[in-house]
């Protein structure tokens, strides 16, 4: 019987030739991230009193960027101690405010096809793009894992994405996984891995495929693998890293479900406030009036993302009574855009560029919502209070869809703004 | 408490009742990740039950429905309720990270497909080995997912710190 990517992965680190889901397993773990809310500060003290070391630092990543830049002075204090774990531990791979976390496995290509990668936050299923197998814990089991370089697991079964067609201009992968999570309910992938596969899909970048890898997280699965290709083979080769192509599921491999999609279908959505699976698409949302807009975050900040909404921006400008802010996802997207212009088509256009980091987007940095203002955001979570007062509302959409409703003030198909007949 | 409680295996309590999906930014919002655990505790469930840390007493039980502490990583909302007095949660179903955030801190977590007939205020006894519990008020009998033997060792022990303190004192260093 065949195997998926995941099994294939799992049966590597566990010394073993086969697995099957729901079994539990101790695995080795490749590569740990951690970053400066999950890591240095809560598991330093854990360490001295365990008296332990790392039991190997090359293996491990880490990143500030959850309270970077710090705004207070107990943020300024997990800045300094994250540092000082750096220096102390050896770690090599410490990036210090260059970018998320999430953005920076892939920017650098610490991810690789796979490989089986744990970070210490939820999003960092993100890495699948590459082909690895990638899972988000907590800071107690990466305590665990950068002591032992073992952790647990639960075998997870596969619900197989498959998304042929191609994407109509305007649409983004953005689009593609809130439509899916909308249909398919927040919780539909609960322990299982999602593998997308299909023509849309090999036509995506590394950038876009890590948008639908990063959203696994919001339905509930374990992890979102793209299988390895020659766009990953050349990711890697633009970095001078040589990588072979990751495993491949086996053609009679078992998966728990199929789901299907025509990307030529897919239109441009949001998730309306408090639920990121209550997903319509824009021509039948009505009015809906917004006052800030943020582009950021691990999903929405990167490169592409900002270009996108440059597309939007160009020759624009924000509405009056709109906030736009930009939280650029790491320095070398901040760098690219500024060289190509994307920069200073957003600034030009009336957007407030902030840091790099996670920003507003977990309810911790700056640009923050107060009660009763409505935002749309190129995030992935809308919660309650998630991006700051209980009673303000977020809509989660595209890059083109933030863009084209901070220039309208309103949220409307972004593909008006883009001269595409609708 | 009741006499049930007889061994470390049975956790008797009262029970406070939620819903489906319920998110980590409401169990402990972001804004208080900064402060430290004491604090953290007394703001449990703000987002979506203001005042809850303050009624909650110690050795309580949370009932949930489906996908209970979806969201973010963060081991301050298992961490945060445990704190606050709750020994388990007893739910349809769990978000991945946040199950294993609750063995590794000593909560609890009790996965029981009939979770929805428990009602609020009611007192229920939870056989974590045998994987059952019992709505106290009526004798109602439901069953639940029993832990597998050696995560379920984490748990009892108090979490995965104490864990690994076993492991690591071991002349092997090894895991498992």
């Amino acid at each position: 019987m065949g195997m998926t990517i995941a099994e294939k992965v799992i049966a590597r680190a566990a010394g073993r030739d086969v697995v099957d889901p729901n079994e539990v397993l101790w695995v080795d773990v490749d590569l740990a991230m951690m970053h400066d809310s999950s890591g240095p500060r809560r598991i330093w003290p854990a360490l001295d009193k365990l008296g332990v070391g790392l039991r190997d630092p090359d293996r491990i990543v880490l990143v500030s960027d959850h309270y970077v830049p710090a705004n207070d002075l107990l943020a300024a204090s997990i800045q300094k101690t994250t540092r000082e774990f750096a220096t102390e531990f050896g770690i090599e791979k410490f990036h210090d405010a260059q970018g998320i976390s999430h953005t920076l496995m892939i920017e650098k290509g610490y991810a690789r096809p796979g490989m089986l990668y744990v970070g210490a936050d939820s999003h960092s299923c993100t890495a699948g793009a590459t082909g690895c197998l990638a899972m988000g814990m907590g800071s107690t089991d990466m305590l665990g894992i950068v002591t032992t370089g073992r952790t647990w697991l639960r075998v997870p079964s596969t619900i197989r994405v498959e998304v042929n067609g191609e994407l109509p201009f305007g649409v983004t992968a953005k689009d593609l996984i809130l439509t899916i999570i909308g249909e398919r309910g927040m919780d539909a992938g609960l322990y299982q891995v999602l593998e997308f596969v299909g023509s849309a899909v090999e036509a995506m970048t590394m950038q876009e495929r890590s948008v639908l890898t990063n959203m696994c997280a919001e339905i509930g699965a374990k992890a979102g693998v793209v299988p390895s290709d020659q766009t990953t083979i050349d990711h890697f080769a633009a970095l001078d890293i040589a990588v072979e192509a990751g495993p491949q599921s086996d053609d009679d491999a078992v998966y728990s479900e199929r789901w299907q999609y025509d990307g030529a279908a897919i239109e441009p959505v949001v998730a309306r406030p408090n639920r990121h699976d209550d997903v319509a698409p824009i021509s039948q949302l009505g009015e809906a009036r917004i006052n800030r807009a943020y582009i950021g975050s691990c999903t929405g900040a990167k490169y592409e993302d900002l270009a996108m909404a440059a597309k939007v921006l160009k020759g624009r400008t924000v509405d009056p009574g709109v906030l736009l802010q930009v939280a650029p996802a790491s320095r070398a997207a901040l760098r690219q855009a500024m060289e190509d212009g994307t920069a200073q088509t957003l600034m030009d256009a009336g957007a407030h560029i902030l840091s790099t980091g996670c920003g507003a987007c977990p309810g911790i940095g700056s640009g923050l919502l107060a009660a009763g203002e409505v935002s749309i955001s190129t995030t992935n979570r809308n919660f309650r209070g998630r991006m700051g007062d209980p009673d303000s509302s977020v809509y989660l959409a595209s890059p083109y869809s933030v863009a084209a409703a901070a220039v309208t003030g309103h949220i409307i198909d972004p593909r008006e703004l883009l001269g595409v007949s609708v | 408490m009741t006499d049930d409680v007889v061994s470390s295996d049975v956790l008797t309590g009262r029970v406070w009742k939620f819903g489906d999906n319920i998110d980590t930014d409401v169990i402990v919002p972001g804004k208080y990740l900064i402060r430290d655990l004491p604090e953290i505790a007394q703001h449990v469930m703000d987002g979506i039950r203001p005042g809850f840390a303050q009624e909650c007493g110690p050795e309580d039980i949370i009932v949930g429905g489906s996908n209970f502490g979806t969201g973010s990583s963060r081991e301050m909302a298992p961490r945060g309720l445990h704190a606050a007095g709750i020994t388990a949660i007893v739910a349809t179903s769990f978000a991945r990270i946040f199950f294993r955030n609750c063995i590794n801190v000593g909560l609890a977590p009790v996965e029981c497909a009939r979770a929805g007939e428990i009602e609020e205020g009611q007192r229920v006894s939870i056989d974590l080995a045998a994987g059952k519990v019992v709505i106290l008020d009526t004798g109602v009998e439901l069953s639940a997912v029993a832990l597998p033997e050696e995560i379920g060792e984490i748990l009892k022990m108090g979490g995965m710190e104490n864990y690994l303190a076993a492991k690591l004192s071991r002349p092997t260093g090894d895991i498992s």
